[in-house]
């Protein structure tokens, strides 16, 4: 699997560069390794506390990436850990709203392999609301002491999202990672994540109700949130409700991303 | 154009409405019925051979049991408190002797630099007294006690707590972390209120903030830990041996928490049947142990916790001083304690008590050096660092035995939480409502408590 990209390279504490290529969102649990990841992208050295109380924020860094025929400015985004985006706290609104309206070109959901069963949570609710996604899976070395075999490639085609096994501390793997996000993100790998389904009855109303929105605002009709819209607004949620109320959805965020597709010429 | 979007917003809480508000129950069961599907044939779990990872997994599963939670709860907060309580009397003693000297060299300067009596006296008897009396009494314990739970924090031991208490939290329905923001009560109370951000859904959260008063904050330790010092202790063990002592005054304090504890529980059920609920799924989680980083401990529970609550104290305790001072030199002190008078009685304390606790309204750490001053008059000062004397004072002065120390404890656990916490209540709930409720409950809790306690109980009890 490693000789997909031999020569390619992670370049850490990059100084110059006249402009971004791709931004990365880097979304997990919290205490999954999303900072020493960042740390190991970047050369930075961050330590993010996630105690209660604490000022809220996303922590920027950059990167660069070099394939035998192009190299990238990556920037990379660290958002506050949380274990879902029901956004009771500030932490779950900074990462909702970042995966819903902030303008990046690939999340990248960090996953614990010791304790994968609560981090799915969130991974499911992200791909409600984008599908610009990638999967890693870090620990995998914990993992393994705690004598834990997770059958990645099965996991990858039930979410059917790509899902790269690393071990952050060290960095293996990283660069395969960043180059399968490359992958995505250039368009040389199409992804449909796995869409959960709501029971029944509740897929009914959602689907009356989301009839009755488009008819409000047709331009949501390819939005790949649409259906995580109509649910939100089902229970009732302020902030959502006025952006469609005021038709402030940014469609063509998720066009730009489409058009950059001829990108992948380079490769 | 289109579709009214009001029609749109009133469908769905028409939806709402009849579903009653379930929905989010039903989404977070659903989602983890299909993770777990999804889970089932991806994960493997395999014997391994190492050593390290079985010890943790048994003593994990020791420790997130009923019963070796508990056991384990108990012992580690009597250790700890026994060591703080075996220890803080020889800091204390160290600590008076240190005040005496000061006070000794400050009263020659202003004798030498001739300034007037009432000044002199304002600003040591007043002044540098309140400070005093709160270092001396509050620090010792202090400097024991947070750096041993701060060490038992970061040794990943708490948090496997939250879990065990998790299932006895749910069935009142309350929610787990409540045991976190309780344990961060510990400490202080308005820190407790801003912890429950953890607890997601408002129901939980709201019966968070409403019971956290219930734990004894640092301001109240001190309080806690002097009573039963001198007056439990030398109740059971007539032995002079003070190891024996603090054991037994450690194992009052444990049953005080254990009263907190309790109370919480009890009002917390009977609030989540008041209140309505918002679904919330929410994950414990366990760290793995790590070792323990001294030297971040010492400066957490130095600077963090202990600097920290000692400014306060010292800061509140000036113009408390300020005020007993002016109403005792007014002669004003007796009048307002014996008006008083009837209504403690009836709880099995006295005025004086009753008006130290108002005075100590902005800061629970200022009620043992109002109790002080008002009973010695402020005047005649003894040397009140030492334990001794403070027991001298409040029994002679005080006429205070045994029951007024349990009363006075009870009190302190229950009663109504301070002007900081009352004013954190309000900005984290943004409510006057539930400001005013999270005010009086605990107050009538208090009194409800004391009256049954002391007039069916303490007062028919007479073997000593």
């Amino acid at each position: 699997m490693k000789k997909e990209c031999e020569n390619c390279q992670i370049i850490k504490n990059i100084k110059n560069y006249t402009k971004i290529d791709y931004t990365i969102g880097l979304v997990g649990n919290p205490n999954v390794g999303k900072s020493t990841l960042f740390n190991y992208l970047t050369g930075m050295n961050v330590r993010v506390g996630n105690w209660p109380g604490k000022t809220v924020s996303k922590i920027e860094g950059f990167f660069e990436f070099k394939t035998p025929n192009n190299k990238y400015v990556f920037k990379i985004i660290d958002l506050p850990g949380v274990y879902s985006i029901f956004s009771f706290t500030p932490e779950e609104e900074v990462t909702r709203n970042f995966l819903f309206l902030g303008s990046y070109d690939i999340a990248l959901i960090v996953l614990d392999a010791t304790n994968l069963e609560k981090n799915l949570i969130l991974v499911f609710q992200t791909f409600e609301i984008t599908s610009k996604v990638i999967l890693t899976l870090n620990l995998i070395d914990e993992a393994k002491r705690k004598g834990i075999i997770i059958d990645i490639e099965k996991l990858e085609s039930k979410l059917k999202v790509p899902i790269i096994p690393i071990i952050a501390s060290t960095g293996y793997n990283t660069d395969l990672l960043i180059y399968r996000a490359l992958e995505i993100i250039q368009g040389k790998i199409t992804i449909t994540p796995a869409k959960y389904n709501q029971p029944p009855e509740l897929e009914q109303i959602i689907e009356e109700l989301k009839q009755e929105i488009l008819e409000y605002y047709p331009e949501l009709q390819n939005h790949p949130a649409l259906k995580w819209i109509t649910l939100r607004i089902l229970e009732g949620d302020k902030f959502i409700i006025e952006m469609i109320r005021k038709k402030a959805i940014k469609i063509n965020s998720y066009q730009n991303t489409k058009t950059k597709l001829p990108d992948l010429l380079i490769i | 154009m289109g579709k009214n979007f009001e029609d749109i917003i009133k469908k769905a809480e028409k939806y709402r409405i009849k579903y009653n508000n379930t929905f989010r129950d039903k989404i977070i069961e659903d989602m983890h019925q299909q993770i777990s599907t999804t889970l089932a044939d991806v994960i493997q779990y395999r014997e391994t051979n190492d050593f390290l990872g079985k010890i943790e997994k048994y003593v994990d599963l020791f420790l997130t049991s009923r019963i070796g939670g508990i056991l384990v709860l108990t012992i580690m907060l009597s250790i700890v408190l026994w060591i703080t309580l075996s220890g803080a009397g020889y800091i204390s003693s160290l600590l008076g002797s240190f005040f005496e000297y000061i006070e000794s060299g400050l009263r020659k300067i202003f004798h030498f630099l001739k300034i007037p009596e009432l000044i002199t006296s304002f600003l040591i008897d007043v002044v540098y007294k309140s400070v005093a009396i709160v270092v001396a009494v509050m620090l010792p314990p202090m400097t024991i006690f947070f750096p041993l739970f701060t060490f038992l924090e970061d040794l990943g031991l708490l948090p496997r707590i939250a879990l065990n208490m998790d299932k006895i939290f749910k069935s009142v329905g309350a929610h787990g972390n409540q045991s976190l923001t309780m344990m961060v009560g510990f400490g202080c109370n308005a820190a407790g209120v801003v912890s429950t951000r953890i607890i997601k859904s408002p129901k939980e959260r709201l019966i968070a903030i409403l019971t956290n008063n219930f734990m004894p904050c640092n301001g109240r330790w001190p309080l806690l830990i002097m009573i039963s010092t001198i007056f439990l202790a030398p109740l059971i063990s007539s032995s002079s041996n003070p190891l024996v002592g603090s054991l037994i005054a450690s194992t009052a304090l444990v049953l005080s928490v254990f009263v907190g504890l309790v109370f919480t529980l009890i009002i917390s059920l009977g609030l989540s049947k008041f209140l309505k609920s918002l679904g919330s799924f929410y994950i414990l989680e366990i760290p793995p142990f790590r070792k323990p980083n001294f030297l971040r401990i010492l400066y957490t529970s130095v600077i963090d916790r202990t600097v920290f609550v000692l400014a306060r104290a010292v800061y509140m305790a000036i113009p408390a001083g300020i005020f007993v001072w002016t109403i005792n030199q007014l002669n004003l002190s007796q009048n307002i304690t014996n008006t008083l008078d009837p209504f403690g009685k009836l709880f099995g304390l006295d005025g004086t008590i009753i008006l130290s606790y108002i005075i100590a309204l902005p800061a629970n750490e200022i009620v043992i050096p109002a109790l002080l001053m008002l009973y010695t008059g402020s005047k005649n000062f003894v040397e009140i660092e030492q334990l001794q004397s403070i027991y001298q004072i409040l029994t002679v002065y005080g006429n205070w035995d045994w029951k007024t120390g349990i009363c006075v404890m009870l009190f302190s656990i229950l009663h109504n939480p301070c002007t900081t916490t009352i004013l954190t209540i309000y900005k984290e709930t943004q409510s006057l409502k539930w400001t005013i409720i999270a005010t009086v409950l605990p107050l009538i809790t208090a009194f409800s408590t004391l009256f049954i306690v002391y007039n069916l109980l303490l007062k028919h009890i007479s073997f000593l």
